[in-house]
């Protein structure tokens, strides 16, 4: 039996750490935000955040495809600015990526906050504390456990993504070919064994991370406000 | 550690709505000492409070403290939570979980060490508040008295220029109650940071404050000092769930060794306590006396085995129609002592307003500090 090239399997990997370090910093003060605030503006960034959840890939790759175009004014922009088209491309993958894992970022972490309470953060205030720094030296410690499943539910999610990749991504090795699309590709042209073992590969690693994941988060303490 | 620099005020003119709720309080309190807020549940004392941290986001109208102004609504001032300089307990103690307690002291002692100007050591604290124990445990393996310990603590070492104290004993059983006493017994002496003390039990009032500000569905019904409020009658309606009580201040006249007795002097009247080991001969102390612990007599007893016998006049009393029982207020002098008869008695005695009576007191309980 061959063995499959690792490309995709990296490629997957790279795609996946990068949407979830990027989601991290963009995700944490949107569902900071989104616990906390008592805007009528919360109900519908809260919907457009779920939006990944229920619409299929298709309809989200299809207007990230048109988003990113060269014709439309994002791709256009990122064309003059870095003379390389955003479709088909790793970036334009991984700002795909974002977007499709928001919710798996944000919800997880909305609630760990929300599960927080105003007392410690308002103990931390009596105490000189400003927002920032009870953010940080209180709400992020209590909210460990929050930030681990969404990190791994993100990673895994990323990894796991098809339809999306498929639209604004296509199968260019080294670049937008990451497992899912290579797993397809073999099975479409009937080399099951190759199939077979990337398959198999994702199933085992996933299993790995997801006990890792159970075993650490029985760990951490959990703390009751 | 200079207890009350000097003559200061905390100037509260605040107004929070809520939906079927609102508070509107408007009075000067002196920041020196401990002020209680006492009210039921409900009459806004924690809303007060929270007001005055700036958590309640609908607060309007003006803090001031000492000059420095923390809410004035017309001047557009709002200063965050953590500009306020105040020291908090609450409740619930709200310790930081994932901190040790010298990780929840050193929260506090870091934050406050450069910008304010009251000086408390973390040495200090821990001593008078003996958290050396506890310093490495983590708050969810603290008792209820301990965690209030550590609490108190913490909002001490953010060396606050006033010290709210949110029904620090309300969450404990009446054993961890009397742990927890003489430790806020001796926290104002010690600190002399000017305290308010939120409680609706009137045990604790008596023994802790210096005055009282009486709350009522929002408003302030009665502010002055503890005695003379907890004097008034028609404080009855609020203090009856909670045992209606009246405090004397009486001074230890002399110390018997052989049956281990204090006697104090209460005007030209004498009364023995169970020995105080820590007054000494002229010192003055504070004896809470409940009403249900007085009775009333017409004549002076002949001996019984209840000690305490005061002579007075009786300046009220008061019937409710609807109870076996009547409040009747006895003048001593320079005190008064208010008795939980039933109406029954009052009318067999022949009670009459200004009609001498003997009042036994079968219990009384001690202020362990040293008269102010």
């Amino acid at each position: 039996m061959d063995l499959p090239e690792l490309g995709p399997l990296w490629l997957s990997l790279q795609l996946a750490a990068s949407a979830t370090v990027v989601l991290l910093v963009l995700g944490t003060p949107l569902a900071w935000w989104l616990s906390g605030t008592r805007s009528r503006l919360k109900p519908v960034i809260e919907a457009v955040t779920a939006l990944p959840l229920v619409l299929p890939p298709t309809v989200l790759g299809f207007y990230l495809l048109l988003l990113m175009s060269p014709r439309s004014w994002l791709g256009g922009l990122w064309v003059e600015v870095t003379d390389t088209t955003l479709t088909f491309s790793f970036t334009g993958l991984l700002i795909a990526s974002v977007i499709y894992s928001l919710p798996f970022m944000v919800q997880p972490l909305q609630a760990a906050f929300e599960s927080l309470g105003r007392g410690p953060l308002e103990a931390a205030a009596a105490l000189r504390a400003s927002p920032l720094d009870a953010f940080l030296t209180v709400a992020a410690p209590l909210s460990l456990r929050g930030f681990l499943t969404a990190a791994v539910l993100t990673f895994a999610h990323t990894i796991g993504e098809f339809g999306v990749v498929l639209m604004v991504g296509g199968n260019i090795p080294g670049e937008t070919r990451v497992i899912s699309i290579a797993i397809y590709e073999h099975v479409e042209t009937l080399r099951y064994a190759e199939a077979h073992t990337l398959a198999a590969g994702l199933l085992l690693f996933a299993f790995v991370v997801l006990v890792f994941v159970y075993v650490f988060n029985r760990r951490l303490p959990v703390h009751v406000a | 550690m200079s207890p009350d620099r000097e003559a200061t005020t905390l100037e509260v003119d605040v107004q929070v709505a809520f939906k079927g709720f609102d508070l509107l309080v408007e009075q000067a309190i002196p920041a020196a000492g401990v002020t209680a807020v006492f009210g039921p549940s409900g009459s806004g004392k924690t809303t007060l409070l929270r007001s005055l941290l700036g958590f309640e986001a609908g607060s309007s109208g003006r803090i001031v403290l000492n000059g420095d102004v923390w809410l004035d609504s017309e001047a557009g001032v709002d200063l965050p939570p953590h500009r306020r300089p105040i020291g908090c307990t609450f409740q619930d103690g709200r310790l930081f979980p994932h901190l040790d307690v010298a990780g929840n002291l050193r929260y506090a002692d870091r934050r406050s060490s450069e910008v304010s100007a009251v000086s408390i050591t973390r040495d200090d604290v821990v001593d008078a508040l003996d958290l050396e124990p506890l310093l490495d445990r983590r708050p969810n393996t603290l008792s209820g008295g301990e965690r209030q310990r550590a609490a108190l603590g913490r909002a001490l070492l953010s060396r606050p220029r006033l010290l709210l104290l949110d029904e620090p004993l309300s969450a404990l059983d009446r054993r961890r109650k009397a742990e927890i006493m003489p430790y806020l017994l001796a926290l104002h002496p010690r600190f002399g940071i000017p305290t308010l003390y939120v409680s609706h039990a009137v045990d604790e009032v008596a023994l802790l404050a210096d005055r009282v500000l009486v709350l009522s569905q929002g408003r302030v019904q009665a502010f002055g000092g503890t005695i003379e409020v907890l004097e008034q009658l028609d404080l009855a309606p609020l203090t009856e769930r909670f045992q209606a009580a009246a405090v004397l201040e009486a001074r230890v006249s002399a110390h018997d060794d052989e049956y281990r007795l204090t006697w104090l002097d209460l005007d030209d009247q004498r009364l023995s306590v169970p020995r105080i080991e820590h007054l000494a001969v002229g010192e003055s102390a504070r004896l809470l006396v409940r009403s249900r612990d007085v009775s009333l007599a017409t004549e002076r007893p002949s001996p019984t085995s209840i000690r305490n016998v005061l002579s007075g006049v009786l300046v009220s009393l008061h019937q409710d129609e609807s109870t076996a029982f009547a409040e009747a207020t006895v003048d001593l002098g320079s005190h008064r002592l208010r008795a939980r008869i039933t109406r029954a008695s009052a009318v067999e005695l022949g009670l009459a307003v200004g009609s001498p009576v003997f009042a036994l007191l079968k219990s009384v309980s001690l202020d362990t500090r040293a008269g102010r």
